[in-house]
């Protein structure tokens, strides 16, 4: 029963005055889409940003180095005063190198950990090994470059006596142990995305698991697999802090392993602590430089994401 | 009916084919003890080189040329100082991008264009974030080598890290909650707040802390912006100039004394006790605070 | 006249028990046990089942029909936390004596399962499959065995002009006959069948129906089915499965048409299940 003395109010009544109320009010709201479309912009503007950067100023580099000497010159003395020269070439030698050594590493024992964890371990040992993999996918590359430095590089001294301080070697493997993970993961992910039901349709002719696994799965996989070892290879490619500490500063186009390289991503940093000065060629060159690395994982991953969309897996 | 196949040559490779699989299955799991091992060998050795230099003395010092005096105290504040910076700016722009995307944009050319530009951005390597921040945070914006301009720029660096994990923390708040919301006559923006948000946030937290740990270890980029790896002072804005652990370890790292190597030792000790920590936090929420729908 | 009477009853008796004599079992399952964890999904299973005939194994959803088929090429190790106790004696050995290698047992008794699962290869490649990781390597033979058990599953005038396509292109009736030829092309000596027509529409379950009565004068087929009409058109004999034990097992004809189980009669008359 309403009281009479004091007013009634439904909740319905209640929701329309305050709907009154706001609708004098700025409308706050109507500028949420945009704003959130500001910050998702920004993420291009980024990308645009890294594009435009890297080409205003490699082409001010190319003003003062010529591109062909750039890419056909063999030697990359930038800091000679008498006669400095610029081609490429040694550095990308040399950051190739390293991704090859890190590969020979990284491609079997992440394709084997995959097979492993999603063929034949057992639930519990796969709730054991894939944090501590995760792990080892979180550690800061400088720690990376310091245990190539002071552990592997001397270990290999002892078995290769012509070994020098800075090589190829130390930290091509040390990149290798980094990606690993990568490679074991993402590979993981798409062996076990095969269903169970063809699984069981090769053990239920008597195939072994290693025969299942070689001859069905890993076929079946093998766009996600593709994918997964370009994308650590192009991670590789752009890591920095393994080869600047262990892998020297000595640019040189040699395929020798044992000796002091100096890859792109090195240079970059070399200029970076030293003191060449603001708006000097050397300047300029980091960016060159930067460009060709940027170039090479980029086209890398567009290939990784070519192959996962055009091969992906209808089972 | 005629056969094709012998059962009996079948019967005598059958055991031969049986070794084969187990040999290989032990060739998989040692392999896959190697990652371990390796790990293993790494924290043995860091801890064993680093432990002794670890005091007091070596979070109150400032880095110093005699390795007995060297600390990491600028290093460690400026981590701090770094996270200040890194964090919100991080956050904010990832997750608004991740409301975006997954709520607001329309399935066009234009949203999928910033969908291959942010896993694009995701595979840029570190160093040429660097080489942006020189230009346009350092440089065109006159920055300097401040806190800010290093914070803008692992910003940038760590957003599509949490733009992926907030859109899946937000993809996996099902449709009926939004729907119910709806269904009560509130706005998208009402639901996205107080619906959506608060179910995701466990997930966006967790990618957080995973985003703050990698700019924690990064090195490469504040190299190329020209952070200072000597530097016996605190930053008190965040306009001063400063250093951080890695940038420490890495000035010490390149010395030649051994003893200096032992530092930097003590200086990764102090970094990955940190990460793990940090990672625990992140294990910790994504197991007690994830609900499972 | 009682005497005459008893007599014919008991020579009756004696013919059919001569029926089962001539035939020779391939399995010979005693006292079988199984636990999925502590579920205890077969209890005290006592089963024969006979070569060159089809058996039907009907019941109920969770009624372990699909567990014991699975059990016969251990299938059923797959799943974590199994345990058995009991005796599955296939052709005279106990398949579930750890001694006995899966591989070999599988290489003789082969499997069709719920759902096609052809492997994301070629149709040619699926068929030699089998052949090839049993080490037969020769060309010549490889194309004899893919045409002969594609001919075996009835599927080969649809598919030979297109060998080298995946065999994802074809319908879900197709695939499942792939299947079939797949696990015909090791010629193996039995052919366990999980419910092979539940995914299929009903022209292509017709077509599976004919083939398995085809493919009973070469092979022993073990069928699990969840459709009575099923059991009925294509069985010789039928076990009736119920929480995990065998309620019933005679031939097909006896079964359906005069039950002794109470239980089975029920089922059968649709009274649940």
């Amino acid at each position: 029963m309403p009281r009479g003395n004091q007013k009634e109010y439904s909740v319905q009544q209640m929701i329309t005055e305050k709907r009154l109320k706001k609708k004098n009010h700025f409308n706050f709201e109507k500028l949420i889409p945009g704003l959130l479309l500001l910050t998702a912009v920004l993420s291009v503007l980024t990308t645009i940003g890294i594009v435009f950067t890297l080409i205003f100023e490699t082409f001010i580099f190319f003003d003062r180095v010529s591109i062909i000497e750039f890419f056909t010159n063999k030697k990359w003395y930038p800091f000679s005063a008498t006669d400095a020269s610029f081609g490429i070439m040694p550095l990308v030698v040399g950051t190739l190198k390293v991704t090859g050594i890190a590969a020979v590493v990284a491609v079997p024992i992440g394709l084997a950990t995959a097979i492993y964890l999603s063929e034949y371990a057992s639930e519990k040992a796969r709730r054991i090994i894939k944090p501590i993999l995760e792990v080892l996918a979180g550690i800061p590359t400088i720690v990376y470059g310091f245990f190539a430095l002071t552990f592997v590089t001397p270990i290999l001294k002892q078995l290769i006596p012509s070994l020098e301080t800075f090589n190829a070697l130390s930290p091509g493997i040390v990149v290798g142990i980094m990606i690993t993970p990568m490679v074991a993961s993402l590979s993981e992910d798409a062996m076990s995305s095969v269903p169970r039901s063809i699984r069981e349709g090769a053990f239920a002719l008597g195939a072994t698991k290693l025969e299942t696994t070689i001859k069905v799965i890993l076929p079946a996989a093998v766009s996600g697999i593709t994918a997964s070892v370009v994308l650590a290879l192009s991670r590789a490619i752009g890591e920095t802090m393994i080869v600047s500490v262990a892998g020297g500063s000595t640019p040189n186009a040699s395929f020798d392993v044992t000796s002091s390289i100096q890859t792109m991503t090195a240079y970059i940093v070399q200029v970076s602590t030293g003191d060449a000065g603001y708006q000097t060629t050397i300047y300029y060159s980091i960016y060159a430089v930067g460009m060709t690395l940027f170039l090479f994982t980029l086209f890398m991953n567009l290939f990784a994401q070519f192959i996962t969309r055009k091969f992906k897996e209808e089972y | 009916m005629q056969k094709l196949v012998d059962k009996e040559i079948i019967a005598k490779q059958m055991s031969s084919r049986i070794i084969r699989n187990q040999m290989f299955k032990g060739l998989f799991f040692l392999s896959t003890l190697f990652g371990l091992l390796v790990l293993g060998v790494l924290f043995y050795r860091i801890i064993t080189q680093g432990i002794g230099y670890i005091d007091l003395d070596f979070f109150q010092n400032f880095a110093s040329r005699r390795p007995e005096n060297a600390g990491i105290k600028a290093a460690f504040i400026g981590t701090i100082w770094l996270m200040v910076v890194v964090a919100p700016v991080s956050l904010i722009l990832g997750v608004g991008t991740a409301i975006y995307l997954e709520e607001y944009a329309k399935k066009n050319k234009f949203t999928s264009f910033i969908k291959l530009n942010i896993s694009n951005l995701a595979g840029v390597p570190s160093i040429v974030f660097g080489l942006l921040g020189l230009t346009i945070f350092v440089r065109a914006l006159a920055l300097e080598r401040s806190v800010l301009a290093a914070g803008l720029t692992m910003s940038l660096l760590v957003l599509p890290v949490i733009i992926v994990a907030s859109q899946e923390a937000i993809r996996s708040v099902p449709k009926e909650l939004r729907e119910a919301s709806f269904a009560m006559g509130a706005t998208k923006w009402q639901t996205v707040l107080k619906v959506v948000l608060p179910a995701a946030i466990p997930g966006i937290l967790t990618g957080g802390i995973l985003a703050l740990s990698r700019a924690i270890g990064e090195t490469a980029p504040l190299i190329v912006i020209g952070i200072p790896m000597f530097v016996a002072f605190l930053p008190k804005t965040i306009m001063d100039t400063f250093t951080v652990l890695p940038m420490q370890i890495y000035n010490w790292t390149s010395r030649p004394q051994t003893e200096f190597q032992d530092v930097a030792a003590a200086g990764i000790l102090v970094m990955l006790v940190l990460l793990i920590l940090m990672n625990s936090i992140a294990v910790f929420i994504r197991n007690h605070f994830q609900k499972r729908y | 006249m009682n005497v005459t009477l008893l007599r014919s009853q008991s020579e009756q008796d004696e013919k059919t028990q001569m029926t089962h004599m001539e035939k020779e079992f391939v399995y010979k399952t005693t006292d079988l046990n199984l636990w999925y964890g502590s579920t205890h999904a077969l209890k005290n299973v006592n089963l024969d089942l006979y070569e060159n005939e089809v058996t039907a194994i009907i019941g109920p959803s969770g009624c372990g029909k699909s567990t014991y088929i699975k059990t016969l090429n251990r299938m059923i190790e797959m799943v974590p936390g199994v345990k058995t106790s009991g005796e599955i004696q296939y052709r005279g050995r106990n398949i579930l004596d750890k001694s006995y290698g899966v591989e070999d047992l599988r290489t003789q008794v082969g499997m069709v399962f719920q759902k096609p699962n052809p492997f994301p290869k070629s149709i040619y490649e699926n068929i030699a499959y089998g052949p090839k990781i049993h080490g037969i390597k020769n060309k010549k033979v490889l194309d004899e065995i893919v045409e002969k058990s594609l001919r075996g599953a009835a599927i080969w005038d649809e598919v030979k002009d297109r060998l080298k396509e995946n065999a994802y292109g074809l319908s879900g009736g197709q695939q499942q006959r792939l299947c079939i030829a797949r696990c015909l092309a090791i010629e193996p000596d039995v052919i366990l069948m999980d419910e092979p027509t539940s995914a299929l529409d009903p022209i292509s379950t017709l077509k599976v129906e004919e083939l398995i009565q085809e493919l009973k004068k070469d092979f022993s087929i073990i069928i699990v089915t969840h459709n009575m009409q099923q059991a009925a058109r294509i069985s010789d004999r039928t076990a009736f499965f119920l929480s995990g034990e065998v309620v019933e097992y005679r031939d097909t004809t006896t079964i359906f048409s005069n039950p002794t189980d109470k239980r089975t009669e029920d089922y059968i008359s649709g009274r649940f299940g």
